[in-house]
């Protein structure tokens, strides 16, 4: 009995330490920061609007290539390992697509004046589709005879992943280079409050993430292969006894999925660089997003992609200065305290 | 048992008898850059990779933070032992307290993973396990106080394994601390605990209802491990004499996962000879003209096709010819063919 109730205890306080643990980072941002660049969010307005628009726009992209990962092993229990190394593999190829169509210098890298709207967003496409290629080819040549053995599909995409990564340094080099973004976005969006001056083409990304979140929203809810899809996710066999094809179902959600991940490379090459080791840090980001959102859930990845994004930006902006290396470490307490309430993810459901 | 078993166990007995007195003897037998380079990174590697096959075999826990548990004692040992000029704390400590301190720090390290990640099954433990291993890498990359991006050089080595004066010295430390491991985890898996562990990687709800404490168990069985796997740390910055992030990156832990898939995920002697192989093509495929720079390639391709063929790895098509040869019990073969879940041997 006093045992039981010494555990009740124990439960009272580790909510209170978690309660303390969410709510202290909030007040010190809003209040406190003291020692920080920018100061308190009461006393710098402008600053902390900024910190929450860049932590927004990282958000939709860590969401959009999160959601393709998340569809394909909410669908499949497929852990597509190699979606980091679509996610590069899809900003390189939209990276020559650019510099083809413009020509001229392409190891000095294009400036926004020279490249029209068309000329990025043709690359862009072209990237999706590509790689949704890829991964329709990688499912049907290795994975679809696999159905079921989540550990050997999961070891089989490592194995691509490491190829791709080793081929794409062979044919790509170790410099990092980037897709340019069309002189159509590269301008500063006046927010007439604060003084706050923001740049167009973070808000673009911002645009697509919440595009392609609707977008999928739709075509789940409301199509007969979305119905299927998410039928599919509850119970496979089911939907395949129903006289269903299965297997054309799955072809396209990895088809999709994978295009996500080629999309974020494109629009992320275009918004940082393409360099060796991107692809490892865009697998963590889809990684973390889908263990805190729950593995296959869309709103559980949008949730967790806003939780990642505002984390990241909020860690590296509002540490004391001479502390800002340690933001990492605010990654993994996030996904502790996580793990530790829900070990399944905040959205996830047992298998 | 059947005759056909059990001289198929004596057979695999004395091979591994014939392998262990090659290793007593290697420095007589190869030459000396095998022995210092080649062979020791094997042991060290595969001790590290047994740690995984111990988790993998009898925990049905598939663990990429091995590496990172790795790291973190070499990282520990580095800060704590080497004396300025390098980076990192430079406590200047003699080696003894150095290593205990460095191998309870990555005993720690390895609880809190084990904490977070023991609730956890199958694949979202191996997703959970990498992303540790990812951000403790980005950890020791970014925090300079404890590292940064060039990592901890010159970290003293205990004079006796001083590589000038006695060249052969580090490579029997490493072969004993391997040996002893071997032992040790196979004893492991016998004792209570052990078999507690195998109940519940067959069928955690039953062993729950059954009393026992499951995730405490999963999570005390991943502290070992980490333990086994700080053990290969301190051996490989022995070795090495430095480390850096990268060595501990993404890279190194599909190494490690590459090396214990090689040689065959349930059974821990696959360890070394994944290792072996491992190493092996490490050194010599440079030399290849198709090859060249281009080892990560290679190491895919063989991993892939080793996935593809034998999911249980080299161990997996030894057992699969030497069984298929003598017509033994079917229910193995059965068990090797059934799926990609590690199907341990007593």
């Amino acid at each position: 009995m006093t045992e039981l109730a010494a555990y009740g205890s124990l439960r009272t306080i580790g909510r209170w330490l978690l309660l303390a643990l969410v709510a202290f980072p909030v007040i010190w941002v809003l209040f406190i920061a003291s020692g920080t660049t920018f100061g308190s969010a009461v006393s710098d307005p402008k600053d902390f609007f900024i910190t929450l628009l860049n932590g927004l726009t990282a958000a939709a992209l860590y969401f959009v290539v999160a959601s393709g990962f998340t569809l394909i092993f909410g669908l499949m229990r497929v852990v597509n390992m190699a979606h980091g190394a679509f996610f590069l593999f899809g900003g390189y190829i939209a990276l020559h697509i650019q510099r083809n169509m413009i020509g001229g210098d392409s190891a000095l890298g294009l400036s926004s004046a020279q490249v029209s709207f068309g000329q990025w967003l043709f690359p862009v496409i072209a990237a999706t589709f590509i790689i949704a290629g890829v991964g329709l080819i990688m499912q049907q040549l290795f994975l679809r005879w696999n159905q079921g053995q989540d550990l050997r599909q999961a070891l089989i995409t490592i194995a691509i992943s490491i190829i791709l990564a080793d081929q794409m340094l062979a044919h790509y080099g170790g410099v990092a280079q980037d897709i340019s973004w069309p002189r159509t976005f590269d301008k500063f969006v006046n927010f007439h409050a604060y003084g706050i001056q923001y740049t167009l083409t973070r808000l673009v990304i911002l645009g697509i993430g919440i595009l392609i979140g609707l977008a999928l929203w739709f075509w789940l809810k409301r199509t007969r292969t979305g119905m299927v899809i998410r039928a599919g996710v509850d119970d496979r066999d089911m939907v395949s006894a129903m006289g269903i094809n299965i297997q054309l179902t799955f072809a396209i959600a990895f088809f999709i999925g994978s295009g996500l991940a080629g999309l974020g490379g494109a629009v992320g090459g275009s918004f940082a660089s393409l360099a060796p080791g991107v692809d490892a840090n865009w697998l963590l980001n889809s990684l973390i997003v889908v263990i805190i959102g729950g593995m296959g859930s869309l709103g559980g990845a949008a949730i967790g992609a806003l939780l990642l994004g505002l984390t990241t930006n909020f860690a590296a902006a509002y540490l004391p200065a001479n502390y800002t290396y340690y933001s990492i470490i605010f990654t993994f307490v996030l996904l502790a305290i996580v793990l530790a309430v829900r070990p399944l993810g905040l959205y996830g459901r047992p298998a | 048992m059947s005759v056909a078993r059990s001289s198929r166990l004596s057979l695999d007995r004395a091979i591994g008898g014939v392998l262990v007195v090659v290793a007593l003897f290697a420095p007589l037998i190869f030459t000396e850059y095998w022995v210092a380079a080649l062979l020791t990174q094997m042991l060290f590697l595969g001790v590290v990779a047994a740690s995984l096959i111990f988790l993998s075999a009898y925990g049905g826990m598939v663990s990429l933070a091995q590496v990172a548990v790795y790291g973190v004692a070499g990282f520990a040992l580095g800060n704590l032992t080497t004396n300025g000029n390098t980076k990192g704390m430079n406590l200047g400590w003699a080696e003894v307290p150095g290593i205990v301190v460095a191998l309870a720090v990555a005993l720690v390290v390895a609880f809190i993973f084990g904490a977070l990640a023991s609730r956890s099954y199958g694949i979202y433990f191996l997703m959970i396990t990498l992303v540790f291993s990812v951000i403790a890498n980005l950890i020791f990359g970014q925090v300079t106080s404890i590292s940064g991006f060039g990592g901890i050089s010159g970290i003293p080595i205990p004079d006796f394994l001083s590589r000038t004066a006695h060249p052969d010295r580090l490579y029997f430390v490493t072969l004993a601390v391997a040996l002893i491991v071997y032992v040790a985890l196979r004893y492991v898996a016998r004792t209570p605990f052990g078999l507690t562990l195998q109940g519940i990687r067959d069928d955690p709800l039953r062993m729950s209802s059954l009393g026992y404490n499951v995730t405490l168990h999963r999570m005390l069985a991943f502290a070992f491990a980490g333990f086994i796997a700080a053990i290969g740390g301190i051996l490989f910055v022995w070795w090495n004499a430095q480390i850096a992030p990268s060595t501990i990156g993404l890279s190194a832990t599909i190494d490690v996962l590459v090396i214990a898939v090689i040689g065959g995920l349930y059974r821990l002697e696959g360890a070394w000879l994944g290792a072996l192989v491992f190493v092996v093509l490490n050194n010599y495929a440079p030399d290849v003209s198709i090859v060249g720079d281009r080892f990560h390639t290679l190491i895919g391709v063989v991993f892939l096709v080793i996935v593809l063929i034998s999911p249980n790895g080299l161990i997996g098509l030894w057992e699969r010819a030497t069984v298929g040869r003598r017509r033994v019990i079917p229910g193995d073969i059965a068990q090797e063919r059934g799926s990609a879940e590690p199907t341990p041997v007593g």
